[in-house]
């Protein structure tokens, strides 16, 4: 089609474009899936939800955002300046990278929905999220208060813990597809999409997710109950709002790889081709993100010894088990 | 707690059915400022001073609202009606009426005592303020505008209460009417209280 969308294309401007335009779908889809959560938590609560500003709440996002912007950026007196500052761009930074290599829909002759197509987009994801743990880690520590650390020591642990798991589910499909490249894994998933032959590890991988972006029943790190707020307690105003932001595009990040690696990406459900690729993508997405609030809405948090128990003794024995009999399997088939 | 408890899948699958079962549930919420519950028939609220059917005051300046009152909320003064100014058809008139909203109990034992049922207490119950010295009611906010509702009881008005002083507002209910909450009851004793007295 355009030659300068072409994955191959230099053409910085293309390229900046495009990022630009990412950049503000990936800001209105974060405002509104913090509505959407709100709605959907209100209503499972018999509430019915923001409905104050604009029609059925729908400028909410905007009003949130404002007073966000407008409320006063206090830095601790024994808060490590430069780190406490720093450590909400680090969570901002790296949930923004991961959205250059997914792709939303099916590459056409000469174009990719995507930023870039690399061809080992997967291992790209996963070492770029791994980054964002330390904006949460470091953010708790240089606050310099105990609440605070204790969310950074737990989110450490924490991410260790159910990273090797996620990563152990995610090589099943891998295996399966045969290529690191999610336009490759999403194209192997044209027949079946990968839940069903991967349904262990599509369900550990649901898991892992939940606890990898601190979402509730893992939101041990903030854990407001227990620690005021976790690694944000000391944060106001808009750096909050970045680790605010950065932890909704985190879900959706994870929502995203799920659907891609699982449920067949941009494939249409029963032939329903009239809705476009990237139509079904944001379908997709939509429903984990459902999920994803749906948990939050009906499960208590976890204790903190039983998230590492479960982590190590169930999650990651499970997804071993499940990585060595997919590739006996795909071994012994061909 | 036991493993089997804590890896109990089927119970999470039933957690998860009731959150999804209650998002579609009807919610019980009523848009506060723009929808009103309707009151109970006998809700005991903000204090008003009635007038007869002529316009003139019911209050006989008797004070016995006063002594009655367990919170020491109101202070009566009387004075005695001059010829050519009669405020109330006895003898004597409430040169000031003050009540305290921030002391009264909303008991309603001024209303019971009252023998000419001029002191009664409406359903409002909007009465946020500022000041403390805001919630010191005197004659100028308690006494009914002699246009509004003259020698009818706040129930029996046709066109209600004015819910927050001044302006009425519209009072749609979400809550079910066929409660029975349409035929006040304080209204009905009102009204037959008041047979013998003129308007």
């Amino acid at each position: 089609m355009n030659a300068w969308l072409s994955p191959q294309s230099s053409l910085w401007w293309a390229v900046l474009i495009k990022c630009g335009v990412l950049l503000f779908v990936v800001i209105t889809s974060f405002a509104y899936a913090m509505l959407f959560e709100r709605k959907i938590i209100g209503w499972m609560q018999l509430r019915p939800g923001p409905n104050r500003v604009g029609p059925w709440g729908l400028l909410q996002p905007l009003v949130d955002a404002l007073k966000l912007i407008l409320k006063e950026d206090l830095t601790p007196k024994t808060a490590d300046p430069l780190i406490y500052r720093l450590a909400p761009f680090i969570s901002l930074v790296t949930a923004f990278s991961v959205y250059a290599v997914i792709p939303f829909s099916e590459p056409g002759p000469g174009n990719v929905w995507a930023v870039g197509d690399v061809n080992a987009g997967i291992l790209v994801i996963l070492a770029i999220t791994s980054i964002g743990v330390y904006g949460i880690s470091l953010g708790g520590w240089a606050s310099g208060s105990k609440y605070p650390l204790l969310g950074s020591v737990r989110s450490t642990a924490q991410m260790i813990s159910y990273e090797l798991a996620m990563a152990m589910s995610l090589i099943g499909v891998l295996i399966l597809a045969g290529t690191t490249s999610l336009v490759g894994i999403v194209n192997s998933q044209a027949k079946l999409w990968f839940f069903i032959p991967q349904f262990v590890g599509f369900i550990i991988y649901v898991v892992t997710a939940v606890a990898e972006t601190n979402r509730a029943p893992f939101d041990l790190v903030e854990a407001d109950a227990e620690l005021v707020g976790g690694f944000n307690t000391e944060y106001s105003g808009l750096r909050f709002g970045l680790f605010f932001i950065a932890e909704y595009i985190n879900m959706l990040t994870v929502s995203c790889i799920a659907t891609l690696l699982f449920l067949g990406g941009w494939n249409a459900v029963g032939g329903l081709t009239m809705i476009p690729g990237i139509g079904w993508f944001l379908l997709k997405v939509a429903f984990f993100m459902f999920v994803y609030i749906w948990l939050r809405a009906t499960f208590p948090r976890i204790r903190y010894d039983r998230l590492m128990a479960f982590g190590w003794k169930v999650l990651l024995p499970v997804a071993t088990l499940n990585l060595v009999i997919t590739a006996f399997v795909v071994a012994v088939r061909g | 707690m036991s493993r089997k408890k804590l890896y109990n899948v089927g119970a999470l699958l039933t957690g998860l059915a009731i959150t999804f079962k209650y998002m579609f549930k009807r919610k019980p919420t009523i848009q506060y400022p723009s929808r009103k519950k309707k009151h109970a028939p006998r809700f005991h609220g903000l204090h008003e001073l009635r007038r007869y059917g002529d316009g003139k005051e019911r209050c006989i300046g008797c004070e016995l609202c006063s002594s009655v009152c367990p919170a020491n909320a109101i202070t009566v003064i009387g004075a005695e009606n001059s010829p050519g100014d009669r405020r109330s058809p006895g003898e004597r008139y409430a040169a000031r009426y003050e009540i305290d909203e921030l002391r009264c109990i909303f008991c309603g034992m001024c209303e019971e005592a009252c023998p000419t049922d001029a002191i009664v207490l409406t359903p409002r119950f909007e009465m946020s303020d500022y000041r403390r010295g805001s919630f010191i009611y005197s004659k100028d906010r308690l006494l009914v505008p002699p246009e509004a509702g003259v020698g009818l009881a706040p129930d029996d008005r046709p066109n209600g209460i004015p819910s927050d002083l001044g302006s009425v507002a519209e009072t749609k209910s979400t809550v079910d009417t066929d409660e029975g909450y349409d035929a006040t009851w304080r209204g009905t004793i009102l009204k037959t209280q008041t047979k013998g007295l003129a308007g």
